[in-house]
């Protein structure tokens, strides 16, 4: 008989262990075997439930809100029951988007090595290098003075600054002079406005860094240099040649999804759930969060939980008009002729029939005398 | 014979599938049984007039009368339909959108799509590969929509095309004309049934003309029944009311028409009668007034009774309500088995069993209904075999004694050993439902094992629980193999007991087994024992001391133990005080043969929830379910009873401190507070350097945490080692039945940083926290730091922090709740119909595929230690 991988694995570690010689380990296999076929779920099980209970019944232990001071420096990053709820509904942008990015070992030599590169990442703005940003009304332009204390502090040059903003504002005129540039807007008759919105434009004018990279902390974890970041940008990240590809991640799903693919966001989607409520102390099976993240992407893009992703798709319309909206889904039942083949649990349960599942799964025949004859 | 129609009984017809189309004009009209055509519902003597929206033909209500169509009685008529044919056709709300639709990608003057004919040939090609994905369905018609919408001209006649628009909510005009439901009827009719379905309506589900209606379904009464007043007066249905608007309205039109009056009048009428379909319909469509009751009310039509938690699909489809149930308040019995539950005598006097009876049980079926209707155990109805109910009263008892014979099917009360369901709301998991014996009990509460409240979560500050008798064979059995409580002691959550002895059960159990020399007297160990229901005693006393046997707790243990090797940690080491040692010995408790060789036992090998119970979890798998729960129910009444031997008390004097710990705790925060106001001082000055990646003001607010934090955790550890040992408070901290060191700590001697928002507290004045400080404090006091411990007593100011975070507090458990309630709708929701199916793969409704095979592995989390394959690692190291 063949094992699962997740028994050998099991089974290895017990050798380990227990320094198990050879007997002793075919015996463990033989337990094991024996154990394994007594331990099989049974056809029938309704799954779902079982996994659904299993993550919502713990969420009122959840917190709506950090409780714990965090402890001495971390990012502030959105946790308990709203990004739980944050990573069922597949939403597209998490609330607090955030990096762990490890370096190669041999990058990161030194505390200071490391911070070096974390400044490299950070995204850097025009307004963030910048004494002052003002609108000249009488000339009808924006006076950028930059301040060279925060060039030198991200290693910027004034001469690169002018050039990105002279390729950035094609056509406008631009005079600079020391730390100073000046941009008028096109054309003659410029308007108030347009000179704001320039100004606007300008300040989030991105000068360095790696764009969407908003905050960066480098801390240690366990015995590796890791730069947690807010705000990410996985496929420049990865760019980097001082980034270990392997182990670094984002809580973006999508930009997981983008960037490696469904199987690489179902993997996140269950290691984010577990993160959750690992926090917190809860403990739910992985096979649990492995199922509802199966379901969120066994089609292959990422459909959320609720009336939008996997609750709309289902084919029944009694089933999707027992969740929500259910005036929607009737019209729509009639006007494209469909029909509801009663396959599922709700349906069954309305017209009171057993329920295809579990014990009602089964069928039974009887041949009646009668029909004999 | 009689199992032949037993058959024919049991196997009834099965629904297959519903489907779903639009009504048709002809179909309404078929399917009625009366045309309604006057607005009065009864005449003088109060009988429903002929016609009218209450004609008998649509069935009945009044008890006593027959339905004119098909002869039922009140409950018999399922009623039947009428139809009101309208004087001039209006639209059909739910419609509008696709009639706008419709009216702009159609041409107005031929009715085709605004395609030609070789795009419609290939969009229909591409529609009808989609079919039964609906999403991919929605994209593509949304797609021809947005194509078609804005053509100017028609590809097919070439007739040029106005721009349709919609007046919300429910009028089109075509360039500057007004369209009425005439018009847009004509040109729907126009449409053919090819370009239709490009437009989303598919063939056969019906037609576009159909969106505008011409006849009305009237529903039956039995959908919208009167109620008659204690004064006599009749109170009509809200969708009563409506169709009595809708047929007035429409009567006022014909009359209208056919007096030819002017085009002013026949117009409003036309309008109104729009309306009142309308809101027939939908009485919360925007820009529509709703429709009123004489009181102001607006009035509940259809769209609401079908729409909401409270509509047709939540309240009576997707939940009933159910007979042979009952609801009372719970009390706590640790007397009852763990899967037994105590039924108060008149609850059992009113829930039934049908019992059938046989040549072998005539005997004792007779004996309860001799009993009658007083007296317990009775029976309440007997049914005869032609399924005829009869009630057993003093006048009927003894005829119906007499012809009691088998076939015959009684009603009995329930008595002890029946099987019930026991359920505790909210219904958060499958462990809130689960089947108990019955112990009929006097007095009026529910009563149920300590044990078995982990499971329902339930205490006993007046919680209330239902009660439900299954009623066939089939029920019964499934409720006791699969939802029986000793089935679901390991949560299918991960795969650990959540059923197990809690509380004063483990205090009792870990005083027992704590020291090794722990010695109790003959006559002690016969007592404890024997309230177990053991009866003998340890086979060697441990000591004998003038001519007294005596044994250890640990023996006393061994008795209640059955057969099993355990080897498992406990939560403290039990020698040694203070012990870190994650690796101690003596923490080690070993179990060799169903004896207690080692260790001590606390809530690791007997307590509910992860990642407890272990102990629990080796006799399961050694012994079954059976043993298991009788286990947990010995642990739990040993505990107690040697508790009550020895003694057991809590109180305030638990949290005093010697005067030196005392000093030692001042001390440190003196230490902790002087370091804090160097940092201060340091950051004033701007002599602090920030962190990497902080501000400088950031970095000072770390340290100051850091600083209270290292403080709080050394008072902690000065409380720990200034307790006595036989301190109560921390005997529960340790064996973990209740509380914790940092809760004795917060007590007796400081409570420390409160947080709010994962801060400290920062909010509240301007540039302070509150008056009572200066501007610009960043201190540990100001910034809500309570150096004072709840028994010594806070001060205002610490006090009223302690009221912020507590309200903070109070304010998230009370959004949590509906969020996380939500939350766990949804994932049922999506979740409820995947199964294993019999080739082991994880399947949804439709038969796709979602998993190969379960989790990976295809193992059962409830029959798995932790997650993990249960493998007896005490049998391999033999």
């Amino acid at each position: 008989m063949t094992l699962p991988q997740s028994v050998e694995e099991q089974l290895k570690e017990m050798k380990e262990m227990f320094k198990l010689n050879k007997t002793q380990m075919e015996k463990l296999r033989k337990i094991a075997e024996k154990q394994y076929e007594k331990s099989l779920i049974e056809p029938g099980e309704a799954v779902g439930v079982v996994a659904a209970q299993s993550i919502g019944e713990p969420g009122t232990q959840l917190t709506l809100r950090t409780k714990l001071l965090a402890g001495a420096m971390e990012m502030t990053v959105t946790q308990g029951l709203p990004r739980l709820i944050e990573i069922f509904d597949a939403r597209r942008e998490p609330s607090t988007p955030t990096m762990t990015i490890f370096l190669k070992p041999s990058y990161a030599t030194s505390e200071k090595k490391v911070e070096e590169i974390a400044f490299k990442i950070l995204e850097i703005k025009l307004d963030d290098i910048v004494k002052s940003i003002d609108v000249d009304l009488l000339r009808m332009r924006v006076e950028v003075e930059l301040d060279p204390e925060m060039l030198r502090k991200y290693k910027l040059r004034e001469k690169d600054i002018q050039r990105i903003v002279s390729e950035e504002f094609k056509g406008y005129k631009i005079t600079t002079g020391s730390y100073k540039i000046n941009i008028k807007p096109k054309g003659e008759d410029v308007d108030i406005k347009q000179v704001y919105k320039l100004k606007v434009k300008l300040k989030a004018l991105h000068v360095g860094g790696i764009k969407g990279i908003k905050q960066v902390l480098p801390m240690k974890q366990g015995d590796r240099w890791v730069i947690k970041t807010a705000g990410t940008n996985l496929r420049d990240i990865l760019q980097l040649p001082e980034v270990d590809i392997e182990n670094t991640v984002t809580n973006d799903i999508f930009e997981v999804l983008s960037v490696f693919g469904i199987e690489a966001a179902r993997e996140m989607i269950i290691e984010e759930t577990l993160n959750v409520l690992r926090n917190q102390g809860i403990e739910v099976d992985v096979r649990h969060i492995m199922l509802v993240a199966d379901v969120m992407t066994y089609e292959g893009t990422i459909k959320g939980i609720g009336r939008y992703g996997v609750s709309g798709g289902k084919a029944s319309v009694l089933a999707r008009a027992s969740f929500e909206v259910p005036l929607k889904h009737l019209f729509n039942a009639a006007v494209s002729g469909e029909t509801d083949r009663l396959t599922s649990v709700v349906e069954n349960v309305m017209i009171n029939q057993p329920v295809p599942i579990g014990t009602g799964m089964v069928n039974l025949k009887v041949e009646k005398k009668e029909d004999k004859k | 014979m009689i199992i032949d129609q037993e058959i024919t009984k049991i196997v009834k017809n099965k629904v297959g599938a519903i489907e779903f189309r639009m009504l048709s004009p002809k179909l309404i009209k078929k399917m009625a049984v009366v045309k309604v055509i006057t607005p009065e519902l009864y005449d003088a003597d109060g009988y429903p007039v002929d016609g009218s929206l209450m004609d008998l033909k649509m069935g009945v209500i009044d008890p006593g009368l027959r339905c004119r169509t098909c002869g039922g009685k009140v409950n018999e008529c399922p009623g039947h339909f009428g139809y009101i044919e309208l004087a001039r056709p209006v639209f059909h709300v739910r419609y509008i959108p696709l009639i706008y639709a419709f009216l702009r990608s159609t041409c107005s003057e031929c009715g085709r799509l605004l395609l030609p004919q070789g795009e419609i040939e290939k969009w229909l090609e591409k529609l009808r590969k989609a079919e039964g994905d609906s999403a991919v369905r929605a994209g593509i018609l949304k797609e021809i929509l947005n194509k078609t919408k804005l053509i100017k001209k028609c590809p097919h006649c070439g007739a040029k095309q106005e721009r349709v628009k919609l007046v919300k909510p429910y009028n089109f005009t075509e360039g500057n004309k007004k369209l009425t439901p005439i018009d847009v009827l004509e040109r729907l009719k126009k449409v053919p049934d090819t370009d239709s379905e490009l437009l989303g309506i598919s063939p056969g589900a019906g037609r576009p003309e159909w969106m505008v209606l011409t006849v009305l379904p009237v529903p039956p009464v039995s959908v919208r029944p009167s109620i008659t007043l204690e004064s006599g007066e009749r109170s009509e249905d809200d969708l009563t009311h409506k169709l009595s608007d809708i047929v007035r309205t429409n009567q006022r039109l014909y009359e209208n028409l056919s007096a030819g009056a002017p085009e002013i009048i026949i117009e409003d009428l036309w309008d109104l009668l729009q309306y009142h379909v309308t809101t027939f319909f939908a009485n919360n469509i925007s820009q529509v007034p709703p429709a009123r009751h004489r009181s102001g009310r607006p009035l509940k039509t259809l769209a609401e009774r079908i729409k909401g938690k409270e509509g047709r699909f939540r309240r009576n489809l997707a939940g009933k309500r159910v007979n042979f149930s009952a609801r009372t308040v719970i009390s706590p019995d640790s007397q009852l088995a763990i899967d037994e539950v105590g039924v108060p005598e008149i609850i059992a006097r009113e829930l039934t069993v049908p019992e059938r009876v046989t040549e072998w049980n005539l005997k004792q079926m007779k004996e309860y209904v001799k009993n009658g209707p007083d007296k317990y155990p009775s029976a309440n109805y007997v049914i005869t075999p032609d399924g005829k109910r009869k009630v057993i009263s003093d006048e009927t008892r003894d005829v119906i004694l007499d012809e009691l014979a088998p076939g015959y099917i009684v009603e009995r009360h329930l008595k002890d050993g029946d099987i019930v369901l026991f359920n505790r709301q909210p219904s958060l998991h499958r462990m809130s439902i689960m089947a108990h014996k019955v112990r009929v009990l006097p007095y009026k509460t529910f009563r149920l094992n300590l044990c078995a409240t982990i499971p329902y979560n339930a205490d006993f500050d007046g919680d209330e629980m239902n009660l439900h008798v299954p009623q066939t064979e089939e029920a019964r059995a499934e409720a006791e193999l699969l939802v029986g409580v000793r089935h679901n002691i390991v949560t299918p959550r991960y795969g650990l007991p959540i059923i197990g002895a809690i509380q004063d059960q483990i205090t009792g159990i870990y005083l027992l087994t704590k020291d090794e020399d722990n010695l109790i007297s003959q006559e002690d160990a016969a007592l404890l024992l024997a309230q177990v229901g053991v009866t003998e005693l340890p086979k060697k006393p441990a000591s004998k001391k003038g001519g007294k046997k005596y044994y250890t707790g640990r023996q006393i243990f061994s008795m209640i133990l059955p057969e099993v090797d355990y080897i498992g940690r406990s939560k403290t080491c039990p020698k040694h005080p203070h012990c870190k040692d994650p690796n101690c010995k003596y923490a080690q408790v070993i179990i060799e043969k169903g004896v207690l060789k080692q260790g001590v036992i606390d809530v690791n090998a007997i307590g509910p929830e992860a990642p407890k119970g272990k102990l629990i979890q080796a006799v399961i798998n050694r012994y079954g379910h059976k043993v298991a729960i009788e286990f947990i129910q010995k642990v739990a009444l040993l505990g107690i009873a040697y508790l009550q031997m020895v003694g057991f008390t809590t109180s305030v004097t638990d949290t005093d401190l010697p005067e030196e710990a005392l000093r030692e705790i001042k001390e440190t925060f003196d230490f902790a507070e002087k370091k804090i106001d160097g940092y201060i001082e340091e950051f004033r000055e701007g002599k602090m350097r920030a962190y990497p990646g902080r501000t400088v003001r950031e970095t000072l607010e770390f340290k100051i945490i850091e600083a209270i934090n290292r403080a709080r955790n050394k008072t902690g550890r000065i409380v720990e080692r200034y307790l006595k040992q036989d301190n109560p408070t921390l005997i529960m901290a340790q064996s973990g039945s209740r509380g914790s060191l940092l809760n004795l700590s917060l007590m007796s001697a400081s409570v420390g940083q409160l947080s709010l928002r994962g801060t400290r507290i920062r909010r509240g004045y301007r540039n302070r926290t509150l008056p009572h400080f200066k501007w610009g404090d960043v201190g540990p006091a100001a910034g809500g730091f309570v150096r004072h411990s709840y028994k010594g007593g806070l001060t205002p100011t610490e006090f009223f922090f302690n009221a912020i975070t507590g309200r903070d507090t109070i304010m998230d458990t009370s959004m949590r709740t509906p969020k996380s309630g939500y939350l766990q709708r949804r994932l049922i929701n999506a979740l409820q119909d995947l199964k294993v199916e019999y080739d082991m793969t994880v399947r949804d409704a439709s038969g796709r595929i979602v998993q190969f095979i379960y989790g990976g592995d295809g193992i059962d989390v409830a029959k798995s230690d932790n997650g993990k394959l249960l493998i007896p690692k005490e049998e391999v190291l033999k």
